[in-house]
């Protein structure tokens, strides 16, 4: 018998059953009037191999750690070695977030993940009148090499990798990072990590920004370049829609922007005379596991899928690792609630089955109280058990790629990959994704995508557990982590005595070599290296570029 | 009836704006006629702002932990300004107990996450009066 005539029986068959389907829901009508994706995808009330017509497994999925990689970046996958489990962590000052590390590490955490307060990442000292307020508050205080000295005391740097979520100053902080490991006796070529350094998805959606895009871009490369060349291991770009989707947007434009911002990468660096199969391994991806658990594995599937593709096919990468997009979760910070907030354990725990599910190479969990605070050591805790209990009791890392086949699973990876690869196509048409950012096209669809979910919220059509549903009269206190007031005070008075300290005509001579690399075209990293080992501040540095390239300020459309 | 004029504003360098633009959004379909500051300001522009365009209410959000500096602060320049006529609002990431201590210090109301935009609307009709 043919597959045509297998395929018009099927067809038959179906037929019959919609039929029966019908009859059934006339008597008992279907739950809801729809049933879609947290995304507002519709999905159907069943798919069959009538949805997979002209599937070729080779051509869509092939086997693991090969090309287009949809069922996994490596051969083995977590057979081999489970993802890392990385909790983002940062608190206070500098001490304080090194015992945090050394916690983690101490419970089985594999990889370190540091976040910084706010003016760390949009380029202010602490003694700055922008700092007020803000001190350690998010994330941990750096304002001089002193400071990263401190926090990754007794953390041997040739041993653990570290991430840092940091962008307009990223360069910064990895020349601090470089600067310590050798003064630790580590090699630049032997330290490994990342740096968030994904300046694009701050313009569309974090909107933690300092310069214009333009020059924004440019240090960007600089730190490729440099990196492609001295420090080996390291991932330049953490390629990011994890900030996109908690801005608002649906899961198909988390997928479609982070790609357009890769994409937008990978055409910069080749444009400044860069190799593609020279840096293009050590870019990296990190996408959001949000509440819809097959529609999120479908994503991480799809954006697998489209980046070989697009390394492949587009730029004419032929180093396989170039084909591969590597990616880090963490799960939807924006998913949980302040009201019954134990819930927020069950929603992460879903959320990071999802990832692995979907194949990630590196995972944070959320911690029940971050909807409310920083989290405290018991909350990090169940999190970081969560990924455990995952990764080593309920059995879903002994295959690789199990939703493989599934005739939803592949119909809704094969859907995403149209949808994004529209949007990505019709960016290419406005001429990029600087130009579409120019004129807001991102910005917009994510702010509507935003305002159309929280109506859906409001009206009960998206149902939030203990929100709009199943609602307590409730006052359970949980014990919530509190910044110290003395941190500001103590990170004030150690600034004060490294400036006191240094020797300023050196600091001097340090501002003016990257006023002039900045000025012409040089790499900005050999001058940032020999600024902060002279304990040149972060805002001495970004203030010389503000000075140089202006600031980008938010045009505030809502 | 003149329309209430409302002051949407993001002091500090937190970059959260959703929940802001959202509620922005929300007002302006509820017929309110809103202004919104954009990202990363200071109490001064915030209230600089409020002053010049002559608004009834302002609202600020704020979620990366600045909130016990920067809203107090707002109400404090309103008054040395004389214009705590003004009410003032505030949402985003703010536990329980510093509800309790921004209310004391002058803030009328706090909506955290998962509170419908309807309630902040309701509560601004409630509380304001076009000027």
């Amino acid at each position: 018998m043919s597959c045509e005539t297998d395929r018009q029986q099927l067809g038959a068959r179906q037929q019959a059953w919609e039929e029966l389907y019908a009859r059934a829901t006339a008597r008992h009508p279907e739950r809801l009037p729809q049933f879609t994706t947290v995304s507002d995808e519709p999905i159907k009330n069943l798919y069959t191999p009538l949805d997979l017509q002209d599937f070729d497994y080779l051509r869509e999925l092939n086997y693991p750690g090969e090309y287009p990689f949809t069922r996994g970046v490596q051969p083995t996958m977590y057979r081999g070695r489970l993802w890392t489990m990385r909790q983002f962590a940062g608190l206070g000052s500098a001490e304080d977030t090194n015992a945090r590390f050394h916690y983690l590490l101490e419970h089985g955490e594999t990889g370190l993940s540091t976040a910084f307060d706010m003016p760390t990442l949009m380029g202010y000292d602490s003694d700055s009148a922008m700092a007020r307020g803000e001190i350690g508050r998010c994330g941990v205080a750096i304002d001089t090499l002193a400071d990263m000295e401190v926090l990754f005391d007794r953390i041997p740097l040739d041993q653990v990798t570290t991430s840092m979520t940091i962008n307009p100053p990223a360069a910064i902080l990895l020349a601090m990072y470089i600067a310590v490991a050798e003064k630790q006796g580590v090699g630049r070529d032997r330290i490994g990590g990342t740096i968030q350094n994904d300046m694009l998805k701050e313009f569309i959606a974090q909107k933690t920004f300092m310069l214009p895009p333009e020059p924004s871009i440019r240090i960007i490369v600089d730190t490729v370049e440099f990196c492609t060349k001295e420090v080996p291991r390291w991932n330049t770009i953490s390629i990011s829609g994890y900030h996109i989707r908690e801005a608002g947007s649906t899961a198909v434009q988390e997928l479609a922007f982070t790609l357009a911002d890769g994409i937008g990468y990978v055409q910069a660096c080749i444009d400044r005379g860069l190799d593609v199969d020279d840096f293009a391994p050590r870019l990296s991806f990190f996408f959001n596991a949000h509440l819809d658990f097959f529609e999120e594995i479908a994503k991480y599937r799809a954006a697998r899928r489209i980046w070989a593709r697009v390394m492949k096919e587009r730029f004419g990468a032929r180093n396989p690792r170039s084909w591969l997009l590597r990616f880090h979760t963490q799960t939807a910070g924006c998913s949980l609630t302040a009201q019954q907030p134990y819930n927020n354990v069950v929603r992460t725990a879903f959320q990071a089955l999802s990832a692995v599910l979907g194949g990630t190479q590196s995972l944070h969990t959320n911690s029940l109280d971050e909807v409310l605070a920083l989290p405290t050591e018991h909350a990090v805790t169940i999190a970081l058990r969560t990924q455990q209990i995952i990764g080593e009791e309920i059995g879903v890392t002994n295959t690789i790629d199990p939703l493989a086949g599934s005739y939803f699973v592949e119909s809704l990876t094969n859907r995403m990959e149209k949808l994004a690869m529209d949007y990505i196509n019709k960016i290419d048409d406005m001429g990029g994704i600087l130009k579409a950012i120019e004129v807001g096209f991102p910005q917009q669809e994510i702010a509507d995508a935003a305002y159309t979910y929280q109506k859906q919220v409001d009206e009960g059509e998206k149902v939030v557990v203990g929100v709009n549903k199943y609602v307590m009269e409730e006052s359970l206190p949980i014990e919530l982590l509190k910044i110290d007031p003395a941190v500001e005070k103590r990170q004030l008075q150690r600034l004060q005595r490294i400036k006191d300290e240094r020797d300023s005509a050196k600091v001097e001579a340090c501002l003016q070599a990257i006023e002039d690399a900045a000025r012409n075209n040089k790499n900005l990293m050999p001058p940032l290296l020999e600024a902060v080992k002279a304990y040149v501040t972060l805002q001495e540095i970004c203030d010389t570029w503000r000075r140089v390239f202006g600031r980008y300020s938010d045009p505030g459309m809502f | 009836m003149e329309k209430i004029k409302v002051l949407i504003g993001k002091p500090g360098l937190d970059g959260h704006d959703r929940g802001a633009k959202v509620v922005a959004r929300a007002l302006r379909d509820a017929g309110f006629e809103v202004v919104y500051t954009g990202l990363h300001q200071t109490p001064e522009q915030i209230v600089a702002t409020a002053i010049q365009e002559d608004v009834d209410v302002i609202g600020v959000s704020s979620l990366a932990g600045a909130h016990m500096y920067l809203f107090p602060r707002i109400i404090e320049l309103l008054r040395e300004q004389g214009a705590d006529d003004i009410p003032v609002f505030g949402g985003g990431i703010i536990p329980e107990e510093d509800v309790a201590e921004l209310k004391k210090a002058g803030i009328k109301a706090i909506f955290t996450p998962g509170t419908p935009v309807q309630e902040t609307v309701d509560w601004i009709k409630e509380n304001v009066k076009p000027g």
